[in-house]
């Protein structure tokens, strides 16, 4: 996210989901998009077998949507900078850059232009391991389309330069002219179903709601008069740096709200390590997950089919949730427990429903102004939506970015903040599974749904397991300088030989006892996604079997 | 200026729309059966046949191009007549014991049978017992019921492209399907999405854990958007007594057009669960102890603010879920920073 807003004037995803049909070509990197947005992946295919787009894929494992692909660069993990720098290199060579919208609409192409010249496909190929032919293949591709969109998830933001890699992308964007137009743009796919609203509403340590700067006098005096209470100026801990603050001694007390750390944080040893710490914790959920465990005070919270309120998706669309059953017990939605925890406090809230609450916001938000409950029975509304009357943006930065001019950002590949050496030989990245959710809090108790994928696998290359001599189901340990669990082997030519790959959702295997809380230095995110680690077999298999 | 003459009446339509469109467009209501729009599908069960003047035979109207002129009758007694004869056909070509049916109540062909005044046809002599399909967790499929208007394939193919119940033709070639086939689904590509299921208009294709939970007019639907990822699509939840028994995606409207994956469709069952919390948890002793609510959010008001008085505004911090509305987002925020003093809110995923 932070990496498009400083390019673009936003983080959030430029285009719309519909679009994807009538690309005529799509670039998904970094997005094992029909696992981790299925029905996403629904209109890329669509647009695909049935519209005749193009699809380039970009990922260092097979993912499924390589079958609908015309061409796929499987670049070593972590070296996605030197891929797209390679694209535009090509691109540039070869007259495709889009040179009014440049002069027009961009700055600092120049200094982006010197970096990029010395990223030759040659050179690319010895960085990334994708083969000059195919880079020069996939940038005439997309260099040459009307109207092109790019996709991206975790899998390029997880990582130590994870900012960076999301610049490089609004490089290629704005280097074609794929802004401001159906089927164009650079779209970050949000994981969870409302990261987009809590980032809208705040839930961030240097925003308040609707992405204003807390170290703006005149943003803290608005917000000081709308709430009555003295704001403070400096921007706060991110959640990364809380838990290290926590560790030694300077964060006492913390509040969770239906969040799972210990199992989808990076290097959990860590984060429990510094919650075990805390003077007071207090966890808010729907169940004992193993953070609420370790909690002074668990609150009963209602889910989603028990209350009323809105979540907003990836493409900014704002839209209800409804009540349809009780909650259990005691249990309350999260906003009567805020409320009424607020008023103990003596806050005097005075919130009668979620919709007093979204009057509220609306005021505080201005990109959510024109947004009603009302109107959301009728319509469906994009941020932004600053009037009654105005009917909500599918498409940002038509005619101009956010920010006045598009930043071109020069940006020279690094290596992965961890590299593989001859203690740790392999690298692991994790990611997703389609029968699960996150910690498995929700997808681990159902039926059916957890049945298909009950138990964590490691995918490995056939090359792997065969000189290691583990077969298909075989348990083995994975161990990084963090720490080291076991979990069964799945033989699959899905990644390349040399990486294994984990899905972070099983807490009794851990990818993240494993990952590298390594962050990015601007977004704070871990480097989930690269590791190095070593396998080893074990001397009797199965015991866990 | 595009105009024909539609049951006596002069009617308007758009170049390129079908005789069913243009019907649809004035209000004049054509059935069908294996028309989906969605994946483009369409003529195979001929339920939608209409009278055109100067036409041989009867055409169906999902798949006929409206033209200039043409003279329409959507419900003459030889349309009447073919498609009872139609209905006939398909009810002694299958299993159809309504009584029996999981379907019972949202069935377009018992819907169709009532509408046109079928009456005691008995099974087909010789018809063969076709296979039932219970091979998964999710889904079961009964084909003594199925009406083989390979609804399930388009949508499979066409709409959410996993290719996992394979056409029996070429692809969309707009005929009925060879004698013999059945839409078996192929479980090596199959992702348990559910839309098949979705799209069946029989009771051929079920829900399993549905299965006895309710009768169809038993239940409510309410709409909301589905809790797992950023896509957010729209669904219906159907309750009875309180208990969420299905899910189905609400159709035309975006972000999904009525599509649902299989955690969407299928992963609800975490509402009932039997260990969702129920009361207050206070820590003593290493162990939890059951508490009411006044006495829990006590004890965290005071603990709170007696950290804040020893340590400072900065000793707190609160993370906020991407998983809970917009409202307690921003209740949330507001609590750390009005509550606590401090700017140290953040969420856990950053993507
Ligand atoms: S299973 Fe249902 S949708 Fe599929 S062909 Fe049979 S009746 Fe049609
Ligand atoms: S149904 Fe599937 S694709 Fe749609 S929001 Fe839910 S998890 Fe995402
Ligand atoms: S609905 Fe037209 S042929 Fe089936």
């Amino acid at each position: 996210m932070a990496g498009l807003a400083v390019s673009l004037g936003s983080g959030a995803m430029t285009n719309s989901i519909a679009e994807m049909e009538d690309a005529e070509v799509l670039i998904v990197i970094g997005s094992n998009t029909t696992i981790a947005h299925p029905v996403l992946a629904t209109f890329v295919k669509q647009g695909v077998v049935r519209k005749g787009a193009q699809l380039i894929v970009i990922d260092p494992r097979r993912i499924p949507l390589v079958d609908q692909s015309a061409i796929w660069l499987r670049q070593r993990p972590g070296t996605d900078i030197a891929l797209i720098n390679g694209l535009m290199h090509t691109i540039i060579k070869e007259n495709l850059a889009d040179t009014a919208f440049i002069a027009e609409r961009c700055e600092n192409f120049e200094e982006m232009r010197k970096v990029v010249e010395g990223y030759s496909p040659e050179r690319v190929e010895e960085i990334t391991g994708v083969p000059a032919g195919e880079i020069v293949k996939a940038a005439r591709l997309y260099g040459q389309a009307g109207k092109a969109m790019i996709l991206y998830t975790m899998g390029i933001t997880q990582h130590t330069h994870g900012t960076d890699n999301v610049k490089s992308l609004a490089n290629l964007a704005m280097l074609t002219g794929n802004f401001g137009r159906p089927s164009t743009g650079v779209n970050p796919l949000r994981g969870q179903n409302n990261v987009q609203g809590a980032c809208d509403m705040g839930g961030l340590p240097n925003v308040l709601p609707g992405y204003q700067p807390v170290i703006d006098e005149t943003v803290r005096a608005k917000f000081e008069a709308l709430w009555k209470a003295p704001l403070d100026a400096r921007v706060g801990m991110t959640l990364t740096d809380a838990m290290t603050a926590a560790a030694d001694g300077r964060i006492k007390g913390v509040f969770i709200m239906g969040e799972n750390p210990v199992v989808s944080d990076a290097d959990s040893h860590h984060v429990m390590a510094a919650l075990k710490k805390l003077d007071f914790l207090v966890v808010q959920d729907i169940f004992l997950t193993e953070t609420a465990a370790m909690a002074d005070v668990v609150l009963p919270a209602a889910c989603f089919a028990e209350k009323d309120g809105t979540f907003s998706n990836t493409e900014r669309r704002v839209q209800r949730v409804r009540k349809a059953v009780n909650p259990p017990g005691q249990a309350l939605a999260d906003w009567q427990i805020l409320t009424a925890l607020a008023n103990v406090m003596g806050l005097d809230w005075k919130y009668e429903s979620p919709q007093a609450i979204f009057e509220e916001i609306r005021v505080a938000t201005p990109s959510y102004a024109g947004i009603t409950y009302e109107r959301l029975e009728k319509e469906t509304l994009q941020w932004p939506c600053p009037t009654a009357d105005h009917p909500g943006t599918p498409i940002l930065h038509v005619g101009r970015f956010s920010r006045g001019k598009g930043l071109f950002a020069p940006i020279e590949h690094q290596e992965p903040f961890e590299l593989t050496d001859e203690a740790y030989p392999m690298t692991l990245t994790t990611g997703r599974v389609l029968y699960q959710y996150h910690t498995r809090t929700m997808t681990g108790r159902c039926a059916g749904v957890n049945d298909m994928a009950p138990v964590a696998k490691m995918e490995m290359n056939p090359a792997d397991s065969a000189r290691m001599q583990v077969v298909d189901g075989e348990f083995v340990q994975v161990s990084s300088r963090r720490g080291h669990i076991e979990v069964r082997v799945e033989v699959t030519e899905s990644v390349r030989e040399g990486v294994v790959f984990i899905p972070f959702h099983y807490a009794e295997a851990s990818a993240n006892a494993l990952t590298v809380a390594a962050l990015d230095p601007v977004a704070k995110i871990p480097e989930y996604k690269v590791c190095a680690v070593k396998v080893e077999k074990r001397p009797q298999p199965g015991l866990h079997g | 200026m595009n105009s024909l003459t539609l049951n006596g009446k002069n009617i308007s339509f758009e170049p390129g729309q079908t005789i069913l469109e243009a019907a649809r467009t004035h209000g004049v209501d054509i059935p069908t059966l294996c028309h989906l729009q969605a994946a483009d599908h369409k003529g195979v069960c001929r339920i939608c046949v209409v009278e055109v003047q100067g036409a041989d035979r009867l055409l169906p109207a999902c798949a006929t191009p409206a033209g200039d002129g043409m003279v329409v009758d959507t419900h003459s007694s030889k349309v009447v007549q073919e498609r009872k004869m139609l209905l006939e056909l398909l009810v002694a070509n299958g299993d159809h014991n309504c009584l029996f049916c999981e379907a019972n109540g949202d069935c377009k062909l018992q819907a169709l049978v009532y509408e046109y005044g079928v009456k005691n046809v008995a099974r087909r002599a010789g018809y063969e017992q076709r296979p039932i399909d219970d091979a998964t967790p999710m889904i079961l499929r009964d084909f003594n019921k199925c009406v083989l208007c390979g609804r399930c394939v388009a949508a499979c193919n066409d709409v959410q492209v996993n290719n996992a119940i394979p056409y029996p033709f070429g692809r969309r070639e707009d005929k009925p399907p060879v004698t013999g086939w059945l839409p078996v689904a192929d479980y090596d590509r199959c992702v348990h999405c559910g839309e098949c299921v979705q799209a069946c208009p029989v009771g051929a294709l079920l829900e399993k854990k549905a299965l006895g939970k309710a009768m169809t007019w038993q239940t409510q639907k309410v709409r909301t958007t589905c809790p797992y990822c950023g896509v957010g699509c729209q669904m219906w939840l159907h309750v009875k007594d309180n208990q969420v028994v299905k899910v189905t995606g609400v159709e035309d409207v975006l972000p999904n057009r009525g599509r649902l994956c299989v955690k969407g469709r299928f992963g609800y069952d975490f509402v009932h669960a039997p260990d969702r919390l129920t009361t207050p948890l206070i820590k003593e002793n290493g162990a939890f102890r059951e508490a009411g609510w006044d006495e829990a959010l006590g004890l965290v008001a005071s603990r709170f603010s007696e950290i804040k008085a020893a340590h400072g505004p900065q000793s707190l911090a609160g993370f906020t879920s991407a998983r809970a509305t917009n409202e307690e987002n921003y209740l949330m925020q507001k609590l750390v920073r009005t509550g606590f003093g401090t700017n140290n809110i953040d969420h856990c995923a950053r993507l």
